[in-house]
C-alpha cells in the first residue's frame, strides 16, 4: 500500500442550510476535493453517492428542512485518507431501529437504504449521536496508489 | 438536468423512456406521479427504459420499488430495460436485481408481456 503523498492536504468546512439544493452543492464540493486527492472514477462515484445519502439524511430526517438548523459539512484529504463529516442539529436516532434493507421481508420497502449504501461505498462509516442532540456521520475512503 | 420521462405505447405495453437523474426531489416525485397516472389509466404493462439514467440515489431506488409494487398490486407488471452499469450495480448490492424482471432487448421485453 502506497500513500498518495503527492497531493496537497485540503480541508473545507461549511455550514449548510437544510435544503435539497445544498445536497447537490455538498456532493460537488466533496467530489472536487476527492478528485484533487487522486481518487479514481469508480471511487468518485461511490463517494458522490455516499455524500448525497448522508446529506439527504441530515437535511430530511435530521433537520427536517428546518431553515434555522444547519448541516455541518467538513471534507478533508490529508494524503492518507479522504474524510467527510456530516452533522445535523436534529433529534438523533437509534441506528438499531433501522431495518436491514437486505432482509427478504424488507426488500420491497421504499426507503431505508441510505445507511446501507454509505457503508457499502466507503471504507469506513461511523455514526454517532452528538451531545447537542444531532447526528454525526463520518465517511472515510483510504487514499492508496493503484 | 433532472429527470425527463417520455411515454410511448407499443401495442398494449407502455414504454417509459427515463433520462437524467432519479434523485430525491423533482426526479423521484416525477416518476412517482407518472406511475400513479399510468395505473390510474389502467395501463398495467409498463416497461421502464433506464438506458439514459445518469444518476439514481436511494430515493430513486425507492421509487422503482414503489412503481413495481403499485403496478403489481393493480394486477399488472413492471419490467426494466437497458440498465447501465451504475444502475445494475445498485440493484445488485441492494438485492433488487432479482426482484425486477430485467431486459436488454426492447423487442424481447415487449414480447415478454404477452
Amino acid at each position: 500500500m502506497q500513500e498518495n503523498a503527492g497531493h496537497a492536504p485540503e480541508t473545507v468546512e461549511k455550514f449548510l442550510d437544510s435544503t435539497l439544493e445544498n445536497v447537490d452543492s455538498a456532493e460537488e464540493l466533496a467530489l472536487g476535493i476527492a478528485q484533487r486527492a487522486g481518487l479514481d472514477d469508480e471511487d468518485l462515484m461511490k463517494i458522490g453517492m455516499a455524500v448525497r445519502e448522508s446529506v439527504v439524511n441530515a437535511v430530511v430526517h435530521g433537520n427536517r428542512y428546518n431553515t434555522h438548523k444547519k448541516v455541518r459539512f467538513v471534507v478533508t484529504a490529508d494524503g492518507k485518507t479522504f474524510t467527510v463529516l456530516v452533522a445535523d442539529q436534529g433529534e438523533g436516532f437509534d441506528m438499531e431501529s433501522v431495518p436491514d434493507p437486505l432482509a427478504p421481508e424488507n426488500l420491497l420497502r421504499t426507503s431505508g437504504r441510505g445507511i446501507f449504501l454509505m457503508r457499502s461505498f466507503m471504507d469506513d462509516f461511523q455514526l454517532r449521536r452528538l451531545e447537542s442532540g444531532g447526528t454525526e456521520v463520518t465517511l472515510v475512503k483510504h487514499l492508496v496508489s493503484k | 438536468m433532472s429527470v425527463k420521462l417520455t411515454t410511448r405505447q407499443v401495442g398494449d405495453v407502455t414504454v417509459v423512456d427515463v433520462a437524467g437523474r432519479i434523485t430525491l426531489g423533482e426526479g423521484s416525485s416525477a416518476l412517482r406521479d407518472l406511475m400513479r397516472d399510468l395505473v390510474g389509466k389502467s395501463q398495467k404493462k409498463v416497461l421502464l427504459n433506464l438506458g439514459e439514467v445518469s444518476y439514481i440515489d436511494s430515493s430513486g431506488i425507492g421509487e422503482l420499488v414503489s412503481g413495481f409494487t403499485t403496478v403489481t398490486n393493480s394486477g399488472g407488471a413492471l419490467k426494466l430495460l437497458n440498465l447501465n452499469k451504475r444502475v445494475k450495480d445498485l440493484l445488485q448490492i441492494t438485492k433488487l436485481y432479482t426482484v425486477f424482471e430485467v431486459h436488454e432487448d426492447e423487442a424481447a421485453a415487449i414480447r415478454s408481456f404477452a
